[in-house]
């Protein structure tokens, strides 16, 4: 496929692999910020390709799994109402709440619809007035643009049967959390190509002054994450610490200066709970006063119920790259994608969903790559 | 058809129930009285009228030659009952027929189902009659029985089909999961992923660049294709919902063998591609209902590759990979960058994915 193929070459990943082999002198621990290069990493089998040393660590860059237990029941809440025709992207329908997720709502005859877009939500609400339409607005900078685009819109228009179930969370602070807890372990970081084509990587610059430590901004095909480590590896064997941008061809330093204004108009920087990892401050978005009529938490009061997060499940250590989800005594045996007890089990981009489904060979000492 | 006497009543391009009169279903076309005795006689009678269709039995008395019997059964539930390449009509002819030629079987006779819901346009009962009738022609059986039942409005969804078929299997052949040897080789019968992408665009009104259309054919010639060829067949098996990941795995699991493919041989035309890479999904697991993959001897891979490929509807015909005794009971492949790693059956469906 045009764009895509060439950085799925074999021949183009092998030279990478060996230039970054021939460089590489002691052990480094890098992570891969963005669900979607976990994804990529397992399925195309990358780590394969590094050097012993060298170990990916994955990060909380995916959306389904840190959004907090307490919103998804807030979401099955507001969706179970016979009034409320409840849309979402379609990997947040699996995320078990406390004891059930959005399609048994579906199923027991909750209006609960999956779409691409949240202007497809807002199409909806205005066909059919008579509804409450909810737009579960999950994800981090990436799609920020577009929910806040629907909600700016509902408002030029008045559109008064839409809102939103706001869950934006934001890669700086999280990289920050994990940077300065004392048991970090991470030493170069991969940033996610895609909050970077809107965000641009300024934000990260001063990140990687104070604590010393490289930032790649890295794409998502193989050789893109290929290239990343390379020249994350190199930095950190040149003693450099910089914001180097592998994804040249996507991002640019300043981003989408029209998406920012866009993110800023309808939304303010807020404290956010992560799913597993617990409340980071201004980590997240929420929206502006001036919008709050569209806030589905206002409109359907459900804004102060809280839920306690289950012990048993380690993915808030998984997702700071503290562990990885073989060191969880659950993985695979009481938790598996068709009964997850994380959410790190649940969406194709989560660290235990995809060792899951693509590495369950690991443990066996008879592996051959061949 | 234009030599078809019958063109001008019923097996035409125009609804043979009087559209003045029955715009729609109604209960009463399932109630057993004239309305019913109305559809039988003008619609289905006419248009699969075959050897053994008879209204003046309770069931159908056919001839099947030497061999064993094959009998499946499938249901078809499908939305939109129209989609690019097919219909409701041609998944249910194509599923049962191809069920019946993975078995090694010839396609004989097929049964025809019909539970309709109160209030489908009789047009589209209508269409979805002559897609049988078209698909079944195409395929080389004749539907012998049927049934037809009209639930209350809103409690179906425009027309459900079930459809049993029998074939014969000729006496010396053996084609089933435990014929899979250490060694065999896998042959798919072309590009996978049309048909869930179609059907996926014409729900969702996604409008990609080019139509992708629903390879939904029927698989019996092909299949004899590869036993006319002096192909040594072992296994066949079509690849439907779950698509070809979960069709491996559950021969692995059968056989006890390990499957290993390699992603490249796998033929995925561009635009699905495309379309797959925008929602986050695999090919390997989108749907196909005119696809299957062959075990064969491996000595006569090549064989297998050519005879199918002669077809037009499987000229993309690819091997794909091997079986081996490596790891039991698993399915591996060998992705683009040239590392392992396990394919395994999902959960539920696929869901498009955030971003």
């Amino acid at each position: 496929m045009k764009f895509i193929d060439e950085y799925r070459d074999a021949g183009a990943a092998a030279r990478y692999a060996r230039a970054l082999a021939k460089i590489t002198t002691r052990p480094w621990t890098l992570m891969e910020v963005c669900g979607g290069q976990t994804h990529a990493i397992v399925k195309f089998g990358v780590d394969e390709l590094l050097p012993a040393g060298v170990t990916l660590v994955h990060g909380p860059g995916c959306p389904v799994c840190v959004t907090p237990l307490e919103l998804i029941e807030k979401a099955i809440e507001i969706a179970s109402r016979p009034e409320v025709t409840f849309c979402s992207f379609g990997d947040m329908l699996r995320v078990p709440g406390r004891s059930r997720d959005l399609l048994s709502v579906k199923a027991t005859g909750g209006d609960v619809r999956i779409v691409y877009s949240p202007l497809d939500a807002l199409a909806t609400a205005v066909a059919q007035p008579s509804r409450e339409v909810v737009f579960f607005a999950v994800g981090f900078e990436t799609t920020a643009p577009a929910n806040a685009m629907a909600v700016f819109q509902a408002a030029q228009c008045g559109v008064r049967n839409f809102s939103i179930l706001v869950s934006h969370v934001l890669v700086p602070p999280a990289m920050e959390a994990i940077l300065s807890s004392p048991t970090n372990r991470v030493q170069g970081f991969l940033a996610a190509g895609h909050v970077c084509t809107v965000m641009g990587f300024e934000e990260y610059e001063p990140i990687a002054r104070r604590y010393r430590v490289p930032i790649v901004v890295t794409g998502f095909e193989p050789v893109d994450i290929l290239q990343g480590v390379y020249m994350c590896v190199r930095q950190l064997e040149e003693g450099r610490a910089e914001v180097e941008n592998q994804y040249a061809r996507a991002v640019r330093r300043e981003g989408n200066v029209p998406a920012q204004d866009l993110i800023r108009r309808v939304f303010q920087v807020v404290p956010r709970k992560w799913r597993g990892v617990g409340e980071i401050p201004q980590s997240g978005l929420g929206l502006r006063d001036e919008f709050a009529d569209f806030d589905a938490e206002r409109r359907f009061g459900v804004a102060h119920h809280t839920e306690e997060e289950p012990t048993v499940c380690i993915s808030g250590s998984i997702l700071r790259g503290l562990k990885k989800p073989r060191d969880c005594s659950a993985f695979g045996r009481e938790c598996t994608p068709e009964h997850p007890l994380g959410a790190t089990m649940v969406s194709s981009e989560g660290a235990c969903a995809a060792y899951y489904r693509y590495r369950r060979l690991e443990a066996d000492a008879a592996e051959t790559h061949g | 058809m234009a030599d078809d006497p019958r063109d001008d009543t019923a097996a035409g391009f125009t609804c043979p129930i009087p559209i003045a009169t029955y715009p729609h279903v109604l209960l009463a076309h399932g109630g057993g009285g004239t309305l019913m005795h109305q559809l039988i006689e003008r619609m289905f009678l006419p248009a699969f009228g075959g050897a053994g269709l008879t209204r003046q039995h309770d069931g159908a008395l056919v001839e099947i030659g030497p061999g064993r019997l094959a009998f499946t059964t499938d249901s078809y539930v499908v939305r939109p009952l129209f989609f690019p390449g097919g219909d409701i009509g041609t998944l249910a002819v194509n599923g049962t027929v191809n069920d019946l030629a993975m078995c090694g079987a010839r396609p004989l006779y097929l049964s025809v189902g019909f539970i309709l819901e109160e209030g489908l346009p009789m047009d589209a009962l209508w269409r979805v009659v002559q897609s049988i009738q078209r698909a079944a022609a195409e395929a080389g059986v004749a539907v012998v029985t049927g049934d037809t039942k009209v639930v209350d409005r809103g409690k179906g969804d425009g027309v459900f089909v079930n459809t049993a078929g029998v074939g014969v299997v000729p006496p010396d052949r053996v084609v089933a999961p435990d014929r899979v040897r250490v060694g065999d080789a896998l042959v798919l019968s072309g590009d996978i992923g049309r048909h869930g992408m179609a059907i996926m665009a014409a729900r969702e009104g996604l409008a990609f660049e080019s139509a992708i259309e629903s390879d939904c054919a029927p698989l019996a010639l092909p299949v004899q294709a590869l036993f006319d060829a002096g192909v040594e067949v072992h296994c066949l098996r079509d690849l439907t919902r779950g698509g070809l990941a979960s069709a491996l795995v559950e021969i692995a699991e059968a056989s006890g063998l390990h499957v290993r493919i390699d992603e490249r041989a796998i033929p995925v035309r561009e635009d699905v591609r495309a379309a797959c890479e925008l929602l986050g999904f695999d090919p390997l697991y989108v749907a196909n209902e005119g696809r299957f993959v062959a075990f064969v001897a491996a000595r006569d891979r090549d064989r297998a590759v050519a005879a199918l490929a002669a077809h037009p509807m499987c000229a993309g015909a690819a091997a794909i990979g091997e079986v081996t005794s490596g790891r039991p009971r698993l399915v591996t492949m060998r992705s683009p960058i040239g590392a392992t790693r396990i394919v395994d059956m999902l959960s539920g469906e696929q869901l498009p994915r955030i971003c």
